[in-house]
């Protein structure tokens, strides 16, 4: 697309929230359990039934319009949302139409180059519908798992604040991150915990008017977004540039095609027929039960990354990758209370941990280390136990079996070596193996001391005090 | 005398002095079922073996010289839209037609842990939309006093059980009269109690913010005694009230001295039957001999009730009766070929024209665009309903009307014109939409010989005062003795 448009983008994230219970009935809301087990009358929607409301996910929703600095309506209600849907059992969603649970907040969100504020236009609580399974099982048709009908959630619904795709998904991290530190949500996209809708328009530089948006579903990851995002800007910006109008409508993205589809058109949308929900009582929020929620709001993640700025005098980028998951910081400050290193612990998370993590693709709290773990390795390398080199070795261990570095060095014989007479005779054999790099050397060319000490360390499989070889080294050669 | 021409406390008396088992009265009831039931109709389905064992339950009670209940071994219908754990439920609509829940409603559950005995689910205008039970998707039940007219509705079923003697007690739903109006056709009595006092957890939803389960019986103390037991909040339904359940057979009280009573005179206008009229004149006549006080009173906003009715119960209902798709019980239509068209099939061919009717006139005035003119507009005039009746009862302990404008009509005189069978709720609904109790009492006869019935209003919570108004008119009049021949 050329320069000459502004990008306009607005996003609605479903969190479901991490309550035990859905929200109108006692069922479970545990995820990956045989279809159709976490059901009762109620989820199910069979004639006769009443909703009744969980507090937990109120009070999960208010803590979330708190942390994104929304005002809580001390009164609101649930609407009925009526369409036909075989997911949807009673053929309505219990949500909230025009008087949402939080209105008017806001987050500050930063990219590379610039920090924006992304105004938060309301935020309300929902139960999410069940899922349809065209696994091809049967020739008849479709099948319907509902255990996940009824789980709690929340819309969050941003003003047009956000300009690039790059914001995006700057805006999603950082409201990820929040949503996990409350402990609201496990904001897991791939499980689908996490969801999220774009709306996108644009409009040529300097007009005020906004362009037609489209609106896009069927995003399933942070990349998905910020390509099904920059997919639609260009689509959109050929479109005008053709001397064409944008239609608007409700366009599907295709991960596969990395395209997105018409889904349909404005005539097509549903009438949904809102109206207050007869079975349940509006809902009323006291001053003492916000003061209670606000109490229980942990330090969030800019805040945390400030402190960890000041506290541990870590530079900027280090807090940032740090503080983006809770428990990530939790880990990193746990190490640092007992190994009082601030530097070298970031650099060991961020480093290895983060790598290590990746490659097995596991949250932290599902590895087996801990940071008792690495703060004692911290403290192997400090007193000479074991080198750095050994440390990686010891950290890998750690990570994979959960073992305590201590048992790790015994069981491993990965003792640094640090006896003169033991590296001694080590270093004569070198010598005596590699006497044209000891020829090298004393011709003047410095550098074949390394190629020695690498021979050194290959002998002890690492073991080997580097520094004292090197010194041991160069006496024996001199 | 027979066992099934007695009320619940003079059974109860029987059970308790051993001159009867409850096996000999659920029998007697069932002889009776036989008798009768070919002409009146008004079971759905019938529980008898369930029923026996339950009775035996509470003979091994008695013969162990426990103490048992009041409504123990006593024989109770259930309106066959009220869920009923592994027994059909069926609303008397195709669409539910082999529906067998796997929950019992909470009323239900509580008369069964009080050891009444269900006799069997009766019939009703489909998903309770009707005043005659002309509208079952199943068959019409006949009014007990003439079998060639309606028993009223939609609880028509329940009501001709009791009138029939066909059971003691039963439950009915209250929607717009759908209690009071088969209670005074077949001349019993019936009450709604107040909206929220008695859980809906179970029941088939019509109009949510409307419906109400009731009693119907031979007398006002059994009406007083099965409220005892229904009564009560229930954490399984959120508009239900947190408030203690009075003991209402102590407002059994043949004193209506202190009562200062309302006569609203928009109750009395045009379509109420001359006949009717009089026999509440005359009701009122003898409550202020008994030494109540009778005053004219106005309510001002009861002409636009009708319509506010039905804007507000077919809005509901729409969205209540959605979830018949086909999709997971219930019937389902054959020779789809997509789901939208199943969909289509499915609600076409289950639903009756009445369901139909009221489903489309909801949907349509819930539809973007109509809703401020309707829905909104509807809510906000229930509002001035509401208000009206809150400023009479400052005054006034209870309101008296007739129930229904009419008696009994013949099958078939109204069901092809729609808005003269909505008639039949006006001066019931009102109570419907301001969530006040009322109660229907026997008052009189027509010169066909066909019951009518007087209506006692009170405010919110005033069951008690219902009740000792109705107690002492009965305690007084002869009226509630006089039974349907068969």
């Amino acid at each position: 697309m050329g320069a000459d448009y502004e990008v306009t983008i607005g996003l609605e994230v479903h969190a479901q929230l991490d309550t035990n219970t859905k929200i109108f009935c006692s069922c479970s809301t545990e995820f990956g359990a045989e279809p159709n087990v976490h059901t009762c009358p109620v989820c199910l929607g069979l004639p006769g039934v009443l909703p009744v409301l969980n507090k937990k996910a109120v009070e999960y929703a208010i803590k979330t319009g708190l942390a994104l600095n929304c005002d809580i309506a001390s009164f609101s209600k649930f609407d009925r949302k009526n369409y036909f849907y075989p997911d949807l059992p009673k053929a309505y969603q219990i949500s909230q139409f025009d008087l949402p649970l939080c209105t008017d907040g806001h987050i500050n969100v930063k990219t590379e180059d610039e920090e924006v504020r992304v105004r938060i236009n309301r935020i309300h609580m929902e139960e999410d519908a069940g899922k349809l399974v065209h696994d091809g099982t049967t020739d008849e048709g479709s099948l319907v798992d509902y255990n996940r009908v009824g789980t709690p959630l929340i819309e969050i619904v941003t003003e047009p604040d956000i300009h690039s795709p790059a914001q995006a998904v700057a805006y999603l991290k950082e409201l990820k991150s929040i949503l996990e530190y409350l402990e609201v949500s496990d904001c897991n996209m791939a499980e689908g915990s996490l969801r999220c809708d774009a709306n996108a328009s644009i409009k040529p530089k300097g007009q005020e008017e906004l362009g037609t948006k489209t609106e896009l579903k069927n995003m399933n990851s942070f990349k998905a977004i910020e390509k099904a995002l920059k997919y639609e800007i260009k689509r959109q910006a050929k479109v005008l540039n053709a001397g064409k109008e944008v239609i608007q409508e409700t366009r599907m993205w295709d991960d596969d095609l990395g395209k997105t589809f018409s889904m349909r058109g404005k005539e097509e949308a549903h009438d949904y027929r809102y109206f207050p929900e007869p079975d349940l009582v509006p809902m009323e929020v006291d001053e003492s039960w916000l003061e209670k929620i606000e109490e229980d709001i942990p330090e969030l993640p800019t805040d945390r990354k400030a402190r960890f700025i000041n506290e541990f005098g870590l530079p900027e980028y280090d807090a940032e990758v740090l503080t983006d998951s809770k428990d990530i910081a939790d880990f990193f400050e746990a190490t640092v209370n007992k190994h009082d290193d601030p530097k070298s612990v970031s650099n060991w998370v961020m480093g290895d941990l983060m790598r290590l993590l990746n490659e097995e693709n596991l949250e932290i709290n599902e590895a087996d280390i801990t940071a008792d773990g690495l703060a004692e390795m911290l403290a192997l390398m400090d007193d000479g136990t074991i080198s750095s080199k050994i440390a990686k070795t010891v950290f890998e261990e750690m990570f994979k079996t959960g073992k305590d570095p201590d048992t790790i060095v015994e069981e491993k014989g990965l003792k640094q070596i640090s006896d003169e007479d033991e590296l001694g005779n080590v270093i004569d054999g070198v010598i005596e193996n590699n006497p044209d790099a000891v020829a090298d050397y004393k011709g003047g060319k410095d550098q074949a001391i390394g190629y020695l000490v690498g021979q050194v360390m290959k002998e002890t499989r690492g073991k080997a005090d580097p520094q004292l070889t090197n010194q041991m080294l160069r006496e024996k050669l001199s | 005398m027979e066992l099934y021409e007695l009320t619940a406390h003079e059974l109860h008396e029987k059970l308790t002095a051993g001159e009867v088992s409850a096996e000999e009265v659920i029998n007697s009831i069932y002889q009776r079922i036989e008798e009768t039931e070919e002409d009146v109709k008004a079971y759905v389905t019938l529980t008898k073996e369930e029923a026996l064992n339950k009775a035996k339950k509470v003979d091994e009670r008695l013969a162990d010289g426990e103490d048992i209940n009041p409504l123990a071994g006593i024989p109770v219908a259930i309106k066959d839209n009220m869920c009923t754990e592994g027994i059909k439920t069926t609303c008397s609509s195709n669409i539910l037609h082999n529906f067998k829940p796997p929950y019992n409603a909470t009323v239900v559950q509580k008369l069964n842990d009080e050891d009444a005995v269900m006799i069997g689910k009766t019939n009703l205008d489909e998903f309770a939309m009707g005043s005659s039970t002309e509208n079952s998707g199943f068959f019409t039940t006949k009014n007990p006093w003439d079998l060639e007219r309606v028993p009223g509705g939609s609880s028509g079923g329940s009501a001709a059980a009791v009138a029939a003697n066909e059971a003691i007690i039963s439950l009915g739903s209250d929607t717009g009269g759908s209690i009071r109006q088969p209670a005074a056709l077949c001349g019993v009595v019936g009450m709604k109690p107040t909206y929220g006092f008695v859980s809906r957890y179970g029941l088939v939803a019509f109009a949510s913010s409307l419906d109400q389960i009731g009693p119907f019986s031979k007398d006002v103390e059994d009406c007083a005694l099965a409220l005892n037991y229904i009564c009560g909040h229930d954490p399984h339904d959120s508009t239900s009230v947190e408030r203690e359940v009075p003991d209402f057979t102590e407002s059994l009280v043949d004193d209506v001295s202190e009562m200062k009573v309302g006569i609203p005179k928009e109750y009395f206008g045009e379509g109420i039957d001359a006949e009717v009229k009089e026999a509440v004149e005359a009701a009122i006549a003898k409550l202020e001999e008994l030494g109540a006080t009778c005053e004219e009173v106005s309510l001002p906003h009861t002409e636009y009730a009708l319509p506010t009715y039905y804007l507000i119960a077919p809005a509901e209902a729409s969205s209540n009766l959605a979830r018949y798709d086909g999709v997971r019980y219930g019937y389902r239509a054959e020779g789809a070929n997509s789901l939208i068209d199943m969909f289509k099939k499915t609600r076409s061919e289950g639903f009756g024209d009445e369901v139909k009717r009221r489903i489309m006139l909801g949907t349509y005035a819930l539809s973007s665009g109509y809703y401020d003119a309707y829905y909104l507009k509807a809510q906000k005039v229930r509002t001035l309903i509401k208000d009206d009746f809150e400023k009479v009862f400052e005054e006034y302990d209870v309101l008296i009307s007739p129930t229904s404008p009419t008696t009994a009509f013949k099958i078939g005189e109204k069901s092809d014109d729609p808005l003269q069978m909505y008639m039949s709720d006006l001066c019931t609904i009102p109570a419907n939409l301001a969530g006040i109790p009322g109660i229907s009492i026997p008052c009189g006869f027509d010169n066909d010989g066909l019951p009518i019935g007087l209506q006692l209003l009170g405010n919110h919570f005033d069951e008690e005062k219902l009740i000792q108004v109705a107690y002492t008119f009965e305690q007084n009049t002869d009226f509630h003795k006089e039974s349907a021949e068969l």
